[in-house]
């Protein structure tokens, strides 16, 4: 047998070994919940932070802004396609005055951010810019998009990661909202 | 009962499968033709049952049978007939009954119009499809049955995505899978030729044509989601080097090269093994994609709802398809034997190289696209490749691919080195598109453009001045009288046509990219009504905003008027914003005016008072856009031109001789 023969089975096994490896990841819960960085800060308070707002656009991001109701905060940045995808989603939901919606403008300069949103529309209530990924790292935020669900006493209740749909609206998150809104009432 | 029907039939499709997959075979292996010719009906007889599953589903969804469980979760009533049926396929369990329906009338057209292969190679070709079936059948069956009923049913079905609803959209589906299971045809013989352990030429001309329609169906298929994306998204572009475009793109990169590798097959006796390798490669790469998309292992623009149970199942399957193959490979490849030395100035030479520089650029984009997960696994970190890794890796692969492309057709087949002579013959060919290519980069240097474009401009000039030259010279235009070349051009093969349409389109295709990419001018601003602003030579106007209400959803349609300096309206354009209720989502419906030469493409989005404020207004002067389309329609009309070739037609080349020892043909049907 000559050995190159060999050579697409062997880095074939190596793929499959990969996407087996992957696969047990996501099946044990959703892609990234079950990295320590992605659970850790569930159910804690929201680490204290003051983010600068977007040039032009008023309205700056702080810890503080999170209590009082039940918010989300959503992770994005102009370079994000699939922050795009799920664009015009938040749009929908900003329409919809469901719950109040913050962005965090993430490794992003401030300039490419408020153009991206002035571009596309502008879905956020308040926008803070981390482009240093100083309060990302805090919130444990491994990509983007990702979208924190924040109850009325400034806790962390949810994470979830990549660009949110109306599938996932109904599978995860309205009732968890829904839910909150009941309690803090 | 329909619907038990459907899923009974389906059923009994897996049993006959089953016999398609093991009786050919054993007889292939022993000699025996009673249980190879077992095959055909086999085939024939598993499309049927398949087609019936399929056309009692496809009932379920026209009468809105919401006791079905997949029917009652993607389809609704108040969706219009077409969408109704093309909804089938917009689901994941629809969808892979489509591609089993598709593998089983590609299996049905091999056992009809394969009549001039031997009995024993068409046999074992059966069988390995029908193996590729059974797993796909267990698939549907056991983890994603569209057949479930509902009990209770519902009164009225949660399917209305408006994005869905949609022409583009309806048939890029069945296109791609035309495409990905074609691909399984030339897999199948692949396998079949390593058990057999002979490739010849009578082999390549076998396996041509399918793997021809593959790519076409592939190629139109990849465009026809492109331009969805492209109007229908309202983002202004065409392609994001997302995981589930890739996963288009590089079995399409992997097929394109082994049509090429087939041919030196064909001519030269030579590339088998190689050959071989890229058939079982193909596959398996849209078999891969089809993983990626579905297994929720990657996150992508597009979600298809992942599974992990589905995504183990497809692994499973992926694994000993893949690995099975690859290692029937390892054992057997050292059997085919090349007849011939490949020489590097010969047409040959230049078809090896361009299969080298796509199996690279194939390797690239997957490596791209995996590497999120192998980064994620390996544990160094999470990240994510975006655009301007494939830009700077596949672009500069593409540059020599089409540079060698040009010259490729223009080399003499088995010819060993360039002597004076031919040196001679191939400057006198070469020049004037080198002349052309030099030209229009000193134009975009001289215009300022970036080195980028002019590069890109230059070789797209490059390739296209020299198929049509190429062609020239075939029928000797203007050194012949010109009857004569006009009596050449009619009877030259409709391959060779083809081959020059497809090149041409990848020009056209080239000089679109780039052309698009850099001279986009855009604008976004917030326009009251009555309000005007100028972008590249037109002025728009926002004439008015109205209120729509739709079936279920409310919009703002803008009527915004396009004219040119003459001040003439060239057209009216109506862009909308549209809130669907339940659940929330909104849509950005773009307008599209379209010159031919270039696309103006508007969307518009509210404000918090549009009435009284004014709605932001994203306009796009897109250049060249078109010619993507035109490009990617030239290079699949070459493929449909080429196949039609009569040699390419059944029983029209001569049968190869039968030194296998058993009856060479089967009796056609």
């Amino acid at each position: 047998m000559h050995p190159a023969f060999r050579l697409p089975l062997v880095v074939f096994l190596i793929l499959i070994g990969t996407f087996v490896l992957r696969l047990v990841t996501v099946w044990r819960g959703d892609v990234g919940e079950t990295l320590p960085s992605a659970v850790a800060l569930v159910n804690r308070q929201v680490p204290p932070f003051a983010l600068p707002a977007l040039p032009g656009r008023g309205r700056c991001l702080r810890s503080e802004n999170l209590k009082g109701q039940v918010s989300l905060v959503n992770v994005f940045g102009s370079w994000c396609v699939a922050c795009l995808a799920e664009h015009s989603f938040l749009m929908a939901l900003k329409e919809s005055k469901t719950v109040p919606l913050h962005g965090i403008n993430w490794r992003d300069t401030s300039a490419e951010g408020a153009a991206w949103l002035r571009h596309y529309g502008d879905p956020y209530d308040r926008v803070g810019t981390d482009a240093d990924s100083r309060v990302a790292m805090d919130f444990g935020v491994t990509g983007a998009p990702e979208t924190f669900v924040i109850d009325a006493n400034g806790v962390i209740r949810f994470k979830h990661i990549g660009p949110i749909t109306s599938q996932i609206w109904q599978a995860k998150l309205r009732f968890l909202i829904e839910r909150l809104q009941h309690e803090e009432s | 009962m329909t619907v038990e029907f459907g899923h009974f039939s389906l059923i009994l499709a897996l049993f006959v499968a089953i016999v398609q997959a093991i009786v050919p075979l054993l007889g292939a292996q022993q000699g025996n033709a009673a249980w190879m010719a077992l095959a055909r009906p086999a085939a024939v007889m598993q499309c049927v049952l398949v087609t019936v599953a399929f056309a009692m589903l496809m009932r379920a969804y026209i009468v809105s049978d919401f006791s079905v469980h997949t029917v009652a979760l993607h389809s609704h009533t108040a969706k219009p007939l077409l969408y109704r049926i093309t909804g089938l396929w917009g689901n994941h369990e629809g969808s892979m009954v489509l591609w089993v329906m598709i593998l089983s009338l590609f299996g049905t057209a091999l056992s009809i119009a394969g009549c001039k292969v031997p009995i024993q190679l068409q046999a074992r070709t059966l069988a390995v499809q029908a193996m590729i079936t059974i797993g796909f059948l267990l698939f549907i069956l056991f983890v994603s049955n569209p057949f479930w009923r509902l009990d209770p049913p519902v009164i009225e079905g949660r399917g209305l995505n408006p994005l869905l609803q949609d022409p583009g959209l309806a048939f890029h589906p069945p296109l791609l899978y035309l495409g990905y299971v074609g691909f399984s045809i030339a897999f199948s013989f692949a396998i079949a030729a390593l058990l057999e352990g002979w490739v010849d030429s009578a082999w390549a001309r076998w396996v041509r044509p399918w793997t021809l329609a593959a790519w076409v169906c592939l190629t139109l298929g990849i465009a026809l989601g492109s331009w969805w994306a492209y109007y229908e998204l309202g983002w202004g572009g065409w392609w994001f080097w997302d995981p589930v475009e890739n996963a288009a793109l590089i079995p399409w990169l992997a097929g394109t090269a082994l049509l090429h590798s087939i041919l030196v097959v064909e001519k030269r006796d030579a590339l088998k093994k190689w050959t071989i390798l890229l058939a079982i490669m193909t596959f398996s790469l849209s078999l891969l994609g089809t993983f990626l998309v579905r297994s929720g292992i990657l996150t992508s623009v597009h979600t298809f709802a992942a599974d992990p149970t589905r995504g183990a199942f497809i692994l499973i399957l992926l694994a000993i398809t893949v690995g099975g193959s690859f290692l029937i490979f390892t054992l057997r490849a050292k059997k085919l034997k090349n007849s011939s030395l490949l020489r590097i100035f010969s047409r040959e030479g230049s078809l090896l190289l361009n299969n080298a520089l796509l199996s690279v650029m194939m390797a690239t984009v997957l490596l791209g696209t995996l590497y999120p997960i192998l980064a994620d696994v390996l544990g160094i970190g999470k990240l994510s490749v975006g655009a301007p890794f494939f830009h700077r890796t596949v672009v500069p692969l593409a540059i020599p691919l089409l540079i060698i492309m040009a010259i490729g057709p223009l080399l003499a087949w088995k010819q060993g080195s360039l002597g004076r002579e031919r040196r001679n013959i191939l400057f006198r060919r070469v020049w004037p598109s080198a002349f052309f290519a030099t030209i229009t980069y000193i134009f975009m240097i001289l215009n300022r453009e970036s080195l980028s474009t002019a590069v890109g401009t230059g070789v797209a000039m490059w390739l296209g001045v020299a198929t049509l030259l190429e062609s020239a010279e075939r029928v000797l235009l203007f050194r012949v009288p010109i009857r004569v070349s006009l009596r050449r051009a009619v009877n030259l093969p409709r391959a060779a046509y083809g081959m020059t349409l497809s090149h041409f389109g990848l020009a056209v295709l080239v000089a679109g990219l780039v052309g698009a990419t850099a001279w986009e001018t855009e604008k976004s601003l917030i326009l009251q009504p009555e309000e005007s602003t100028n972008l590249a030579g037109y002025t728009f106007t926002l004439a008015g905003l109205q209120s729509v209400t739709g079936p279920n959803y409310r919009a703002t349609r803008g009527t915004i008027i396009v004219r040119r300096y003459d001040d003439k309206s060239i057209a009216i354009l109506y862009p909308e914003q549209r809130y669907y209720t339940d659940p929330p989502q909104l849509t950005t419906e773009a307008a599209i005016h379209s010159t031919g030469m270039a696309d103006v493409y508007v969307a518009m989005s509210e404000t918090e008072n549009s009435q009284q404020l004014g709605v932001v207004v994203r306009i796009y002067y897109k250049p060249l856009v078109p010619w993507l389309w035109y490009g990617t329609g030239l290079m699949a009309l070459g493929g449909v031109l080429s196949l039609s070739d009569r040699r390419h037609r059944a029983g029209g080349h001569p049968p190869p001789l039968p030194f296998w020892g058993y009856e060479s043909h089967a009796p056609c049907i």
